[in-house]
């Protein structure tokens, strides 16, 4: 479902992905850890077609996002560790606007659907900016299933999430069909890593350095893998 | 196969040459103009030899820009972008002594240094269109992104440089019309002669020349700091 | 769903949000009614040149509290990320630009009617020349949105944002003031409009190739 080979991005003259060759089947979930300046942001933008590789090719759905990124589209969500959000508009205004721009059928049913399902029901009408943080991500989960796509992406959602609310996120995010859907996670935290998903990649300086299967490996192995690349970069 | 220095050496020598002998020309050898009451006036309107193709390499250093930036947008390859902003340096220095010169006829031939009037104002104008043009460029660090935008600048200031012409034109005009008329209108118009003409033409080439070497110039140091922008990157990919 | 409709859900979106805050209206509001006041202290507008001379005012003041809009749209979306949603979705890059230029002009626009009647009074004109400044406000509104549309894209990537809008922006659209201050001009001596008819041709002409040009290099400009 998403497929990189040789994928490069360079800003001016500074490297930050340095040849990106992941494979991630469809239903696959996968989460992603590194340092800071690894690369993690960078890499899911390219895979959200909001930014354009240096090298390299790069197929999300079996689009070729140099060529099309307009179909691919269609098929991913993002949540990012911004709300991409409009803080002035209600909850409810956010999620029917995006219906319209991504072509929902029946869009007040379904925005109602997912704002129940998110427990955001009641403060649908309140401006984003009155709602909390836990909340703004709950509603930025919500956008990105407005169009039940295939293709999850979520970089660091429990970004500025305490244990609690980051643990609501978790029980919410395997409450959508996340079965279904192919999913790839970032995240600095190396619990969610060992916890969730099907594999386990670690990206240091813009390289990945190691993959495991996360039934072959715990939480120990993991941290001692990671803390050994992410010393020696 | 030659040096591509000793061809630069060469091309400088040419120039060189070429400025000093339509000096020479333009100052000395070239008929006075008839119909002007001055000796002032007489001398002033030598400046004719080096105005007019100031301009005209003003307009064709935006004109190169503006298809230099077309092409990066189409093939993205980076010397599109070197020669856009080479161009528009040279050209924007020609701009300035074309304002600056056109200035010191003015006052003895209007009796006053800065005008209002199409031709002026435009070239005005454009100064600052290119002057922005530069700004725009120190203020984007990601040299994709500042090439990018910097090529559809300079492809939309192009394009409306006709359309502020004619709007400025249809507003006022004292500027001598001085080609494409019958012997010259406005106050200081004159008519051309042959040796006129064959100087002022002289003129022309060399301007010209002058633009594509300063050109050259400006290239082979942007071209330089581009490969070592390469040169970084390849050292960073260890 | 049908790009228009697209377009209209994104000036629809941008009226809501303003609507909720009134920040930028009311910001461009009092600013423009400042300019006009400034200037009637700066060039003491007495009755003999303050004719010749509102035909400027008013449209210094529309241009100056027009660039305020334009860097504010999109300063917002950049700053809460929320232009990147716009960007993530499948949605063609001119309908969005179409979206934004709409809602700019419609702003713009708003800010210049309601100027009008206050212009009409402080300079003493008839009431009756006010539709024909209102057609000729829209129109001019349409030409400073087409291109500014597209430089605030560019400008709000920059470091100078706000200062560097209108140095790129004023040279640009100096046929769209000239055509606009003589329209007006014309309107308010009551010269009959073939006199003044070549400005409405080149205003038109502009306001089209304009906003049809930055509509196709939009592309460039929010790529990534």
């Amino acid at each position: 479902m998403i497929e990189t080979r040789g994928l490069v991005k360079a800003f001016g003259s500074r490297l930050v992905l340095r040849g990106i060759t992941l494979h991630i089947s469809a239903g696959e979930f996968v989460t992603l850890v590194g340092p800071n300046g690894a690369g993690k942001t960078t890499l899911m933008r390219i895979l959200a077609t909001l930014s354009r590789p240096s090298a390299g090719q790069v197929l999300v759905g079996g689009c070729d996002l140099t060529r099309d990124p307009m179909r691919a589209r269609h098929m991913i969500g993002l949540v990012s560790h911004r709300t991409l959000l409009y803080d002035d508009l209600s909850g409810e205004q956010n999620l029917l606007f995006y219906a319209q721009l991504y072509d929902v059928a029946r869009p007040k049913m379904r925005v109602e659907e997912l704002l129940r399902q998110m427990g955001l029901w009641g403060r649908q009408r309140d401006p984003v900016s009155t709602y909390s943080r836990g909340m703004q991500q709950r509603l930025a989960i919500a956008r990105a299933l407005l169009h039940n796509p295939p293709i999850l992406l979520l970089d660091e959602p429990d970004t500025g999430l305490d244990h609690h609310a980051a643990m609501t996120l978790g029980a919410l995010l395997r409450q959508t069909d996340l079965g279904q859907r192919t999913v790839l996670m970032t995240t600095h935290n190396l619990e969610y890593a060992a916890a969730w998903g099907e594999r386990a990649v670690i990206l240091v300086n813009g390289r990945i350095v190691f993959q495991v299967n996360r039934s072959e490996t715990d939480l120990a192995t993991l941290r001692a893998q990671y803390d050994h690349y992410a010393s020696s970069a | 196969m030659k040096h591509p220095m000793d061809l630069m050496m060469g091309l400088l020598i040419v120039t060189g040459l070429l400025m000093v002998s339509a000096i020479v020309l333009a100052l000395g050898i070239a008929p006075d103009a008839v119909n002007l009451a001055t000796p002032t006036e007489r001398f002033a309107q030598r400046i004719f030899y080096f105005h007019v193709p100031n301009w005209w390499v003003g307009f064709l250093a935006y004109l190169v820009a503006a298809v230099a930036g077309a092409l990066y947008l189409i093939s993205r390859q980076e010397r599109w972008d070197a020669i856009g902003v080479s161009s528009i340096e040279v050209g924007l220095t020609f701009n300035t002594i074309g304002l600056v010169s056109g200035s010191i006829w003015a006052k003895p031939t209007w009796n006053t240094w800065w005008t209002w009037e199409p031709r002026l104002t435009t070239a005005a104008i454009g100064w600052l269109m290119y002057v922005g043009y530069l700004m725009l460029r120190s203020a984007i660090e990601n040299p994709q992104r500042r090439a990018r935008f910097a090529a559809v600048f300079s492809i939309l200031a192009f394009l409306d440089v006709p359309i502020i012409f004619l709007a400025i034109r249809w507003w006022r005009t004292i500027h001598p019309v001085v080609i494409g008329s019958e012997g010259g209108q406005g106050v200081g118009g004159f008519a051309l002669g042959p040796t006129i003409q064959l100087v002022f033409f002289f003129c022309l080439g060399a301007f010209t020349l002058l633009y594509v070497t300063l050109m050259l110039v400006r290239l082979r140091t942007e071209f330089l700091s581009q490969r070592v922008e390469r040169l970084r990157q390849h050292l960073m990919f260890r | 769903m049908h790009p228009l409709r697209k377009i209209l859900a994104i000036v629809a979106k941008d009226l809501a949000a303003e609507l909720r805050t009134r920040e930028m209206l009311g910001a461009m509001f009092v600013f423009a009614l400042l300019v006009i006041l400034i200037f009637n202290f700066a060039f003491e507008l007495r009755a003999e040149n303050q004719r010749t001379l509102a035909p400027g005012v008013l449209w210094v003041a529309i241009t100056f509290s027009g660039m305020l809009g334009l860097s504010r749209s999109f300063i917002r979306e950049k700053d809460r990320g929320s232009l990147e949603g716009l960007l993530l979705a499948p949605v063609d890059r001119g309908v969005i630009f179409l979206g934004k230029m709409l809602g700019n002009a419609l702003f713009i626009a708003v800010i210049a009617l309601i100027i009008l009647p206050v212009f009409v009074i402080l300079f003493n004109l008839s009431a009756a020349v006010m539709p024909q400044l209102a057609t000729i406000a829209v129109l001019g509104t349409i030409g400073l949105s087409g291109v500014g549309t597209l430089f605030s894209a560019m400008a709000v990537h920059t470091r100078a944002r706000e200062i560097l809008l209108p140095v790129l922006l004023f040279p640009l659209i100096v046929p769209v003031i000239l055509s606009a201050v003589k329209l007006s001009a014309a309107a308010i001596d009551n010269l009959p409009f073939a006199e003044a008819q070549q400005w409405f041709s080149l205003l038109v002409v502009f306001d089209i190739v304009f906003a049809v040009l930055s509509f196709l290099f939009f592309d460039y400009v929010v790529e990534e």
